[in-house]
């Protein structure tokens, strides 16, 4: 008897373009042609690169080229001591980056068993949500530009950056904002920081009626993105879709619901979800998220409980026992987690990132192909990807 | 094992640019002079920045610092161009790495003369966090392409992009375009400009001290 | 055969909670029926998930029975990551399983060899695999059978060795000089 052994064969990016030439007929009997996106491009948001294998307008199939942002992150994170996996979190998902950073330090802190109190988890729970406003409004300036509406663009960084200061008064960062830190935070909050936050929560909540008359009951704005990349409930969970995208597809899974961590069981607030999971469900979702964090912000800030910013010794050595530690959370654009291996030494053996983009680019390739080529930007941008969270 | 890094021969594709480092005297006749003058004050106030963001810094530098809050336009630079044939200021915001690095290379030989280059934030200055253990990162974006004005931080704030965007235009102004083109001066850091030394800030501050008491 | 204790996960908590008992039921009954598959499963316990070490050969029989048996759900494969044992000789693969309709987490360990690593695909179960695995190939050099498109994602096709294994050495790469 014959055994047959399955060589596995390793091909390159070229080999995959001229067997994707090779096959497939074009129904319309039509030349079909390659066209290169990015890496730069304005709008793949970064350095994504996108071969799409195109007939007339249609796209037949898209294959994404990762990897020229890649910076080995996970080899950089062994070399790294514990206290030091903050700091490059914040590289990852930039607009994420106290979300990210709270990720790393609750494995730290599940690991090495350090004890945090209330006041620490609030503060926490507060920032995490001032950020996802941030990014949200970050994300709709773009998406705006991206259809071609440069007033969004202006409009969200106009009240982006009152979310900005009130980071920057705290945490003297704009943008990588290294603030939590396993065992509590960097520092204690600015002692202007309640007043400022209900500040800007009463300069917000209006706001979101404009933008609604600007872009929401926009004409143009719901053609292009109404039945325009739609990604079902059933597709979307088995694609590994996470956070935004899986919930305008309408499945409700926000893991601060599910799995609530900081102080999330102790708030009200809803889940937005979509029906369709078309563009617009994303668009809507994202918009009704804003309002929902700004509501748990409100619930929180009149009550920080007394309390120290941080429950150890600065600069104190962690070394957690040997074994397996994961923790995830649900960041601006879906569950980021934290997988750490420790060999019982100062400094992780192996340190692995569940990024949300990178589960959530990979839907692009299943939800594009067979739509337009115009339609393509919108459909990346209501993904929101941000690419050097995929290449780490 | 691992790729022999082929930066160096990158880097050594156009090599007229390289060579232009060399300082540069200011005389000749007064009417090309002055003809200089204007050229460089026009070119100095109408840089087109092409939209080249990798990373973090992209979102401080080329979105911030254009939106609404920071205005770019106050310097002239705001109409960011998408392809590099039409821009003249190669803003590298963010990290560069291996597999990116002939593409930045591509899009500056695109870019027509004359052409200027900012790096900003640590990545492209040195590589920054990842200057040690990392097999992809490059280490500063001058092993590419020649840098003309970097502006540290990480990222920069855009208040910082801007002072290194005034250090460029001095830069330009200082320049003598119409009859040497290409000539470029060494690069700069942005917090230190050319010609300012640590006596003279210190000078300074005690000066304005003094002023302050009386 | 060995039978591991159930509540291996939860001996460290105070007191058990209806959803520790939830879980351990769980538990037992993954265990039972993952031991009818394969007889070397063992729970690794050294780890703050619930996490069980299949063999090899039965990785594909026991990854199709979390998917598609209605008992667990498995319906999204969160990560696929290595851990490299040079000193083994070996390498750890982890599949973190996740269950959106029953909120459960488990990851399955299995060990491969690490001169000629090889193991089956599980991107039909899970199409994301697809790209969880040519991340694998393309930093520990694991290679897949059946897998649609195997080819490195984040470095150039031409690049030489695999990076986040213990032993890589490159010329270019700086070491911290402190």
């Amino acid at each position: 008897m014959v055994t047959v052994e399955i060589k596995t064969k390793i091909s390159s990016l070229d080999e995959r373009i001229n067997a994707m030439a090779l096959q497939g007929e074009s129904p319309l009997g039509t030349q079909e042609y390659f066209v290169n996106m990015g890496p730069q491009h304005p709008s793949t948001h970064g350095v994504l690169r996108l071969v799409l294998k195109l007939d007339g307008e249609t796209v037949r199939e898209i294959i994404p080229v990762l990897g020229y942002i890649h910076r080995g992150m996970e080899k950089k994170a062994e070399t790294l001591g514990y206290r030091q996996q903050v700091h490059l979190t914040d590289r990852l998902d930039y607009l994420c980056s106290v979300m990210n950073n709270w990720v790393v330090s609750a494995v730290v802190e599940k690991a090495a068993k350090i004890e945090i109190n209330d006041r620490i988890q609030t503060i926490r729970t507060i920032f995490a949500e001032l950020q996802r406003v941030q990014s949200h409004l970050l994300w709709w300036g773009v998406f705006g530009m991206d259809l071609g509406a440069f007033t969004p663009f202006l409009y969200g960084f106009r009240d982006r950056e009152k979310i900005t200061k009130i980071f920057e008064e705290t945490i003297g960062a704009r943008l990588t904002m290294n603030y939590i830190q396993p065992g509590g935070l960097m520092y204690d909050i600015h002692p202007d920081f309640v007043k400022d936050v209900k500040a800007m929560i009463s300069y917000m909540k209006p706001m979101f009626k404009e933008y609604d008359e600007l872009v929401s009951g926009n004409i143009i704005i719901q053609e292009r993105l109404k039945n325009v990349g739609i990604l079902d409930a059933q597709s979307a969970v088995a694609l590994g879709a996470s956070g935004p995208v899986l919930r305008a597809s309408g499945v409700a899974h926000d893991l601060r619901k599910i799995k609530p961590y900081g102080v999330y069981e102790k708030v009200d607030f809803s889940i937005p979800i979509g029906t369709v999971g078309d563009c617009w469900d994303r668009y809507s979702v994202r918009m009704l998220e804003m309002r929902e964090s700004l509501k748990i912000i409100e619930q929180l800030i009149d009550s920080i409980p007394e309390g120290k910013h941080l429950t150890m010794k600065p600069g104190a050595k962690i070394r957690p026992p040997a074994g397996i530690y994961y923790e995830q959370m649900e960041t601006a654009r879906g569950i980021f987690g934290v997988f750490l291996h420790s060999d019982g030494s100062e400094k992780p053996s192996r340190v692995h990132y569940r990024t949300p983009n990178f589960h959530n680019l990979w839907c692009l390739t299943k939800i594009a192909p067979g739509g337009r080529i115009g339609d393509l930007v919108s459909i990346i941008s209501s993904l929101d990807v941000v690419v050097p969270d995929i290449d780490r | 094992m691992g790729v022999t890094p082929q930066l160096s021969k990158i880097s050594q594709q156009s090599p007229s640019v390289f060579d232009l480092h060399s300082a540069h005297k200011k005389e000749g006749p007064a009417l090309l002079t002055s003809i200089d003058a204007l050229v460089n004050w026009a070119r100095s106030n109408s840089l087109w920045p092409l939209t080249f963001g990798t990373s973090c810094c992209a979102i401080e530098v080329m979105m911030a610092a254009g939106a609404a809050h920071h205005d770019l336009a106050r310097f002239g630079a705001e109409v960011a161009r998408p392809s590099p044939r039409q821009a003249d200021l190669l803003v590298v915001a963010g990290t560069i790495v291996k597999k990116m690095a002939p593409r930045l290379r591509t899009l500056y030989d695109q870019m027509a003369e004359p052409k200027y280059v900012i790096a900003t934030g640590a990545c492209a200055i040195s590589g920054g966090p990842f200057i040690y253990d990392s097999y992809s990162t490059v280490r500063g974006a001058h092993e590419i392409i020649p840098v003309d004005v970097y502006v540290p931080g990480c990222p920069p704030r855009p208040e910082a992009f801007f002072y290194g965007l005034l250090t460029l235009q001095k830069m330009i102004r200082d320049g003598e375009s119409l009859r040497r083109p290409g000539v470029r001066k060494a690069p700069v850091m942005a917090a230190l400009p050319p010609g300012i030394t640590m006596e003279d800030l210190r000078a300074e501050l005690i000066k304005g001290a003094k002023g302050a008491t009386t | 055969m060995t039978t591991p204790p159930n509540d291996s996960t939860q001996s460290s908590a105070p007191q058990s909670t209806p959803a520790d008992e939830l879980k351990a039921i769980f538990l037992t009954c993954l265990l039972d029926s993952l031991i009818a598959l394969d007889s070397g499963v063992k729970v690794r316990e050294d780890s703050s998930l619930m996490s069980v070490k299949i063999s090899e050969s039965a990785l594909l029989k026991v990854m199709t029975l979390l998917k598609q048996d209605s008992r667990f759900d498995f319906d999204q494969l969160q990560f696929h990551t290595v851990l490299d044992w040079p000193e083994e000789q070996r390498m750890e693969c982890l599949y973190l399983l996740n269950s959106t309709k029953k909120s459960q987490e488990l990851l399955i360990s299995v060990s491969v060899s690490r001169e000629k690593p090889q193991l089956p695909s599980v991107s039909k179960l899970w199409a994301i695999a697809e790209w969880q695995e040519r991340e694998v190939y393309d930093m520990f050099g694991i290679t897949y059978e059946n897998h649609p498109d195997l080819r490195r994602i984040f470095l150039d096709d031409d690049w030489q060795g695999f990076p986040l294994r213990k032993d890589y050495q490159d010329e270019f790469m700086l070491r911290k000089p402190w």
